[in-house]
């Protein structure tokens, strides 16, 4: 043996298991990823969910149909108002609920909105995954504005329970449209700051162009839609294909790439931002007057039947199922939530890749992990 | 030759792109009076930057006769998702001898709440609303729940006929 | 600096103080020890500012106020910070390496300390004088690594390991170009001694005079010593998105404290040599031009005026060189943390390809048309 000379492909190595998460600066919240490493090199992906579970879907069974609202929220937290339009449809749906032209405006500019706050956090959140720290705080600088008009027309900032069926909670303040108007005026100033400091940045775009390549083959079978399916060349935007609450009449592109890497993700959902804003311009302009909400009765009840309504979330088609079997509590409450879905595609982008790779990946996917867990 | 131009060419622009994201922490750092957005938060507790329409904490309405509007229907009882509120009525005898629910004890669990406003949505009367309170944080978690009703308050007369206005 | 006031003369002045009532050994002794610890309290002080800078600087290039509770403007701050991490357990997990655990820390700080000795923090002003100056601090340097690897195989951690694994790869591949950028200095000046290098530079900093293979140097050595500080967008070492905190993560309590410190005195020695070796160390300000308006203005840099002047007022020129020495140091260190916090972090793969395919052949390729220069005598 003493001779022996031992080749480089002969040496023993050993793949080891590392944990990322529970707890882990990356993964934004409770997911625990189990990574096989080979040295740097991811060999697979095994995500843990649960951590986060709160039966949510189970508390709706013993609530009402106007206070499985609020739970709503607490899924997908950063876009709150989305996830209440989405039960808010349902029920209306089912229903037959008629809602005001005004209310419909004002659920579309805070679904738009909402769909602003969540990806300028995301922007952030994924520089700084990616190593800047800096443009998080421009991140949330930029969403604090947001949040700021949240909370002057809704009363909450995060989880707001404003939109309900038959309308809005309340109306908004008389000066919410130049309030508005001038916010969406600075977003546009500080999308340049992201050009400058991220878009046009030679490491970032080294970090993420051809890394964790999703192909469209793969997002149909996975399931992932939204942003993360856009960037493969999948058209999947709910707000086109099944329009809701007057999406139909607005002019506005879906964003769609097909470079299927994490940069053309970045790409989408830059462009997304701008859509929004386009989207909120257009209704500004002439916002419907008259009532903002429908009066229901105390009690709501659904007809007996099932019913599917879904919208599409800063993250993805986003579903409710719901199973009524005629009394005030629904009998079964089921949400299809677009992370869940996007999970999915961690695994087959990031084999193969460099563990930092890992984390752009599941940056790019955008996870938020109460929306997987529920 | 292409090869080397290309490659130059790719230096130049990394610089460049660099230099670009360079000058924009740069502008930060040297107008921080402009760019900077944080709160010095118990500095300015004074002249906080709280919306009065937050809602931060259920209150029940009184006038300066200490007379409240709650007729103790409990629909707000029933409205609220977490059972943050216990509505305690008590039977009195009126002047003319008949018998009358009127409110004991409205009891609220702020440390349930979920800031959702479906009470204030539910009451019939308007008797209560959200108020902009921010710093509801304290030792003691039993100290969050509250009795809104003032003691000795009672039921302002005319609420019983004035029925609620859409606002 | 003519015909002032120099250190070496304060230094002699005190060598010839003690040697009149003590034995050479006892004054070899006390001139060591009185050395030493001034120039660790001198350190030390660097990084108290340095902390308090980064702080600052992070805060406001990312809209906030950084420290601004504890004393005036938050200045106070670091005391807070170093009083609790005084006061905290130093946690050791079960299954580490009790010894290199304790050790790595200790030894990390022992290796950069080390470094400084052949520094010229002023004309005379120097620890040890000695004629391989530049290569003492290159060979000390490149140790630095084994406290990483130490660290991060003795927690017994994965994330530490993968840490120190990454720092290893990093800090050997870096200091190749980091040393040939030195080398075309040192080619330039004819010099290893820090004190020669500097004052070779007295006619025009090196960056301004040495042509653009200087400038390249400049660059290179900038960006390997970065990268050799583990400093972002090169801080592989502790990627907190990926490793938590990279080889310290089970450090806690004031062991986790002395890498913090090391930290920054690894940036404070390669600020020192990057400014000793291009931008002339101590030495003000030089227009290497000749016409009367940069006559005049190099004549007011090298304080001609104030030799007329009564001789106590030549004592205030003693702090010159220093405010020159420390201004470049710390102007250096400002832009090692305006890189921190502007960039992204590369990938492993990235990193070492920027320096085998690009930093190494640029610097070779520099430093033989440096070579060219001085044989054909083209460089002042
Ligand atoms: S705001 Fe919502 S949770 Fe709070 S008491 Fe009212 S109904 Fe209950
Ligand atoms: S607060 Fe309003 S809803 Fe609640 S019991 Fe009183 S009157 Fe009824």
């Amino acid at each position: 043996m003493e001779n022996q000379t031992v080749t480089p492909s002969e040496l023993k190595t050993e793949e080891f298991v590392v944990n990322i998460g529970p707890q882990h600066p990356a993964t934004h919240g409770v997911l625990r990823v189990e990574v096989t490493l080979d040295g740097e090199t991811v060999k697979d992906v095994l995500p843990h969910l649960g951590y986060i579970h709160r039966g949510i879907e189970k508390m709706t069974e013993s609530l009402g149909y106007k206070q499985s609202i609020f739970l709503t929220s607490r899924m997908d937290y950063l876009s709150a108002h989305i996830n209440n339009h989405l039960c808010a449809l349902a029920i209306e749906k089912a229903a037959q609920i008629e809602v005001p032209a005004r209310a419909k405006a004002i659920r579309i500019i805070m679904d738009e909105l909402q769909r602003l706050t969540s990806h300028e956090l995301w922007w952030g959140s994924c520089a700084m995954d990616i190593g800047a720290v800096t443009p998080f705080f421009l991140g949330f600088r930029d969403r604090e504005r947001i949040l700021e008009l949240f909370e002057q027309n809704t009363g909450n900032r995060l989880t707001m329970s404003y939109i309900i069926p038959g309308g809005v909670m309340n109306d908004v303040r008389p000066d919410f449209v130049p309030k508005l108007k001038a916010l969406l005026k600075s977003i546009k100033d500080y999308r340049k700051e992201y050009d400058q400091l991220i878009t046009g940045n030679y490491i970032f775009q080294h970090r993420t162009q051809g890394i964790g390549v999703l192909s469209k083959e793969q997002a149909i079978s996975l399931g992932c839609t939204g942003p993360t399916a856009r960037a493969s060349g999948l058209s999947c935007d709910i707000r086109k294909l099944y329009p809701y609450d007057g999406y139909e009449k607005l002019d506005f592109k879906e964003v769609i790439d097909y470079g299927c890497d994490n940069w053309a993700r970045y790409v989408v959902r830059m462009e997304e931002m701008s859509q929004s804003i386009h989207i909120i311009e257009q209704l500004l302009d002439n916002l419907p007057t008259g009532d903002y909400r429908t009066k229901l009765k105390g009690v709501l009840k659904l007809p007996a039947g099932e019913y599917y309504q879904r919208v599409e979330s800063a993250r993805g088609e986003l579903g409710v199922y719901i199973v009524s079997d005629g009394g005030a509590k629904p009998y079964r409450m089921k949400f299809r939530t677009p992370c869940y879905s996007n999970l999915g595609a961690v695994k087959p982008i990031s084999v193969g890749m460099k563990i930092a790779d890992l984390m752009a990946n599941m940056a790019t996917i955008d996870l938020v992990i109460p929306d997987m867990d529920r | 030759m292409k090869a080397l131009y290309n490659y130059l060419k790719e230096v130049a622009f990394a610089f460049v792109s660099l230099a670009n994201g360079l000058l924009l922490t740069l502008k930060y750092f040297v107008t921080p009076w402009k760019s900077i957005i944080t709160e010095n938060y118990p500095d300015n507790r004074d002249h906080p930057s709280v919306a009065d329409e937050f809602a931060g904490e259920v209150i029940l309405i009184h006038d300066e006769n200490n007379e409240h509007k709650c007729t103790a229907c409990t629909l707000c009882q029933m409205a609220c998702p977490n059972n943050s509120i216990q509505i305690i009525s008590k039977q009195v005898e009126t002047e003319d001898g008949k018998k009358k629910k009127v409110l004991d004890q409205w009891v609220y669990h702020l440390e349930m709440c979920t800031f959702c406003k479906q009470c204030i949505d539910a009451c019939p009367q308007d008797a209560i609303k959200m108020i902009n309170s921010y710093e509801l944080s304290c030792f003691d978690r039993s100290t969050l729940t509250k009795v809104l009703n003032r003691p000795g308050s009672k039921l302002k007369e005319k609420a019983k006929v004035t029925p609620k206005v859409q606002e | 600096m003519i015909s002032m006031i120099q250190f070496s003369d304060v230094t002699t002045w005190i060598h010839q103080l003690l040697s009149s009532c003590m034995a050479p050994w006892l004054v070899f002794l006390i001139e060591l020890v009185v050395a030493a610890v001034a120039a660790v309290v001198a350190l030390l002080v660097c990084v108290i500012i340095m902390v308090y800078m980064e702080r600052k600087v992070a805060g406001h290039m990312q809209l906030r106020h950084g420290p601004n509770r504890v004393g005036w403007h938050g200045l106070c701050q670091l005391f807070a910070d170093i009083i609790k991490l005084l006061l905290k357990e130093s946690f050791t997990p079960t299954r580490a390496d009790k010894l290199l655990f304790t050790v790595a820390p200790v030894l990390s700080l022992c290796v950069s300390l080390l470094a400084l000795a052949p520094i010229s923090w002023g004309p005379g002003l120097v620890l040890w004088n000695t004629n391989i100056g530049v290569l003492f601090v290159t060979a000390i340097s490149s140790m630095g690594v084994i406290g990483i690897l130490m660290a991060g195989w003795s927690s017994n951690n994965k994330y530490a390991l993968l840490g120190a694994m990454r720092s290893g790869a990093q800090i050997v591949s870096y200091e190749l170009s980091a040393g040939l950028s030195i080398v075309t200095i040192v080619a330039l000046a004819g010099t290893l001694n820090t004190g020669g290098i500097i004052e070779s530079q007295a006619n025009g900093w090196w960056v301004l005079k040495g042509h653009l293979p200087a400038i390249f140097a400049f660059i290179i050595y900038i960006i390997a010593s970065t990268a050799e500080c583990n400093r972002a967008p090169f801080d592989l070492a502790e990627a907190e998105s990926e490793l938590t905190a990279g080889y310290h993560t089970e450090y806690s309590g004031m062991q986790f404290g002395i890498f913090y410190l090391n930290e920054y005195i690894n940036m404070g020695v390669v600020a020192m040599i990057a400014s000793t070796l291009f931008l002339g160390g101590w030495q003000p300000f030089y227009l290497p031009f000749d016409f009367p308006l940069a006559h005049a203005f190099n004549d007011i840099m090298a304080l001609k005026f104030m030799e007329t002047w009564p001789a106590w007022i030549s004592w205030v020129s003693l702090a010159w060189p220093l405010v020159w020495f420390f201004g470049k140091l710390f102007l250096i260190i400002f832009f090692m943390m305006w890189f921190r916090w502007t960039f992204p972090r590369l990938r492993i793969d990235q990193l070492l390809k920027l320096e085998w395919k690009y930093l190494l052949p640029l610097s070779i390729v520099n430093l033989v048309i440096v070579a060219l220069f001085i044989v054909l005598g083209l460089h002042f």
